[in-house]
């Protein structure tokens, strides 16, 4: 069953389209990566998927809903959860007030084994609790922003490049981690990343988009066996 | 020192009334960025509203004072926040993704449009109030001179710091506040997370407004006339408060209200009456120059 579908999607900034009809179809319990450019419109279309910016045409459908229309907030209360690009964590909020934030859409009860779950996930958060999240490392931010997101229960988890910025030994773990959450959780990943290989090699299936478009799509590990993926992609950079 | 003392107690209540006015134009300024120059407005109908309710309250014979602060206190609040609410329904939230000078413009119309309105239903002449609460204690006497201290300016000092306390744990610890300050650091990102923006925002302005609904019942009760420009002078005074405390911070606003409060009270005592809004103005000026983010303030700047 499909969990997310995107049908000719056309959204953008003012007078400015970034996304020139594209279409996605993410199955439940799949990770799916989508690989691109800078400036490809990745960004946007997993912001446009929670309402920002507006479809101008197309349609979004979560768990076979139509969410086209609907505000942000309740967008994501039916079950999807982003953590978006540069994180955005709340930085004047403690690490463990962050995480209450993203459980606020959630039952009460549940809080407390889903922190736990969290701190599990990322030792680190846990240690970190008291401390204010502006303060935390690049790292240990990505593991708030998505540790987050995990805290609203998402059915969907839509991640916008969690790798950016860090050491490898980080991405590796990162990535580890959000298998984790696939597998045990079964939670769906919708995964954006300018990471080639390490994405493609963690997800089920792929889509490549440039200039708005999606160009390519298939398997994980027919992607990264093709010539032009890894020409334009991979090679000379891992 | 009798005399100190005496401009000291002044200050404070002074300082309490602006402080409540100034969290409203704070809390706005941090969730969505603008200046609601009409929040005077909404003061300054909070006084009427509380004038009403006395002389309706005097007409049914409800004359046990408590019990009749008490109502007129619940009536304001109630009533003030409602105008609160329209306000930011009617004027701003059409004009949220406009550019700021638009909804800054906005906001002064607003002013004039709701001082009009009151005094077109109300008239232009001052509207005065019996005193209500009567007496106080007076100690340090000196001949001629005492300090006094009246039981209006213990009710208006004790039931703000009271406000102030129920308001700082209301943001501090609860799940609203919670949302309001995650509206604050990044709305886009808290929409993100499943919080009703524009509920919270709504909450906001009605929470801002009774505060300032308060202050104008104590300004009513303190000065005993109101009329429907005081507004405009309490509303620019509470503004340099919150300016000075460092706009977007709540205990900064109730900080800077009180700093208002005594320098304008000092300087009327040692200085001149005439020249102490010049005093509180200059403030304005100073800090904007040298400390623009004010005493308790944020930097716009984070880690990334």
């Amino acid at each position: 069953m499909s969990v997310l579908r995107v049908e000719g999607l056309h959204a953008g900034y003012g007078h400015i389209e970034a996304l020139h009809g594209v279409d996605i179809d993410v199955a439940e319990g799949e990770i799916v990566t989508l690989i691109g450019a800078n400036g490809a419109g990745k960004s946007t279309l997993l912001m446009s998927i929670c309402g920002n910016p507006r479809a101008s045409r197309g349609r979004i459908e979560f768990l076979g809903e139509d969410i086209t229309r609907l505000p942000t907030h309740a967008i994501v209360r039916r079950g999807l959860a982003q953590s978006p690009e540069g994180r955005r964590i709340f930085p004047f909020m403690s690490v463990l007030e962050n995480l209450q934030m993203g459980a606020s859409t959630t039952d009460a009860r549940h809080f407390d084994a889903d922190l736990e779950r969290v701190f599990t996930l990322y030792p680190i958060l846990r240690e970190r609790r008291q401390q204010r999240a502006g303060t935390l490392s690049g790292g240990e931010q990505q593991m708030l922003a998505i540790g987050r997101a995990l805290m609203s229960r998402p059915k969907l988890l839509l991640l916008d490049e969690p790798s950016l910025g860090l050491a490898p030994l980080l991405v590796r773990q990162i990535f580890s981690v959000i298998r984790e959450i696939n597998v045990r959780d079964r939670v769906t990943v919708f995964l954006v990343e300018q990471n080639a290989y390490h994405a493609l090699r963690l997800a089920h299936r792929g889509y490549v988009m440039a200039n708005g478009k999606i160009v390519l799509s298939g398997s994980g590990q027919d992607l990264l066996a093709n010539p032009e993926i890894r020409k334009a992609y991979l090679e000379g950079g891992r | 020192m009798g005399y100190f003392l005496q401009q000291l107690i002044n200050g404070l209540t002074l300082g309490m009334i602006y402080g409540l006015i100034a969290i409203g134009y704070t809390m706005v300024y941090g969730i969505i960025g603008m200046i609601n120059f009409a929040h005077g407005e909404i003061f300054m109908i909070g006084a009427f509203i509380s004038i009403i309710t006395f002389l309706a309250l005097g007409l049914v014979g409800v004359g046990w004072v408590p019990l009749a602060l008490l109502i007129v206190l619940l009536a304001t609040m109630l009533l003030t926040s409602v105008y609160g609410w329209a306000l930011e329904r009617v004027a701003y939230r059409p004009l949220r993704s406009s550019p700021r000078l638009a909804a800054l413009i906005t906001a002064i119309g607003m002013s004039i449009f709701l001082q009009n309105y009151v005094q077109l239903l109300q008239g232009a002449r001052n509207k005065p109030l019996q005193p209500v609460i009567t007496g106080g204690m007076r100690f340090l006497e000196d001949g001629e001179f005492a300090v006094n201290f009246s039981f209006l300016q213990m009710l208006i000092i004790a039931l703000t710091i009271a406000l102030m306390i129920g308001f700082t744990l209301l943001i501090n610890r609860t799940a609203l506040g919670r949302s309001q300050r995650a509206c604050q650091q990044d709305l886009g990102m808290a929409a993100l997370i499943g919080i009703d923006v524009d509920r919270t925002i709504s909450l906001t302005f009605i929470m801002g407004a009774s505060l300032a609904s308060v202050a104008g019942l104590m300004f009513l009760l303190n000065y005993g006339v109101i009329d429907f420009y005081i507004g405009f002078l309490a509303g620019v005074k509470a503004f340099t408060a919150a300016v000075l405390g460092g706009i977007g911070s709540v205990p900064g606003a109730m900080l800077g209200g009180l700093l208002i409060g005594l320098i304008e009270a000092f300087w009327s005592a040692y200085f001149s009456v005439e020249y102490k809004d010049v005093a509180a103005f200059a403030i304005l000026v100073l800090v904007l120059i040298f400390r623009p983010t004010g005493l308790l303030g944020k930097p716009d700047v984070e880690k990334v």
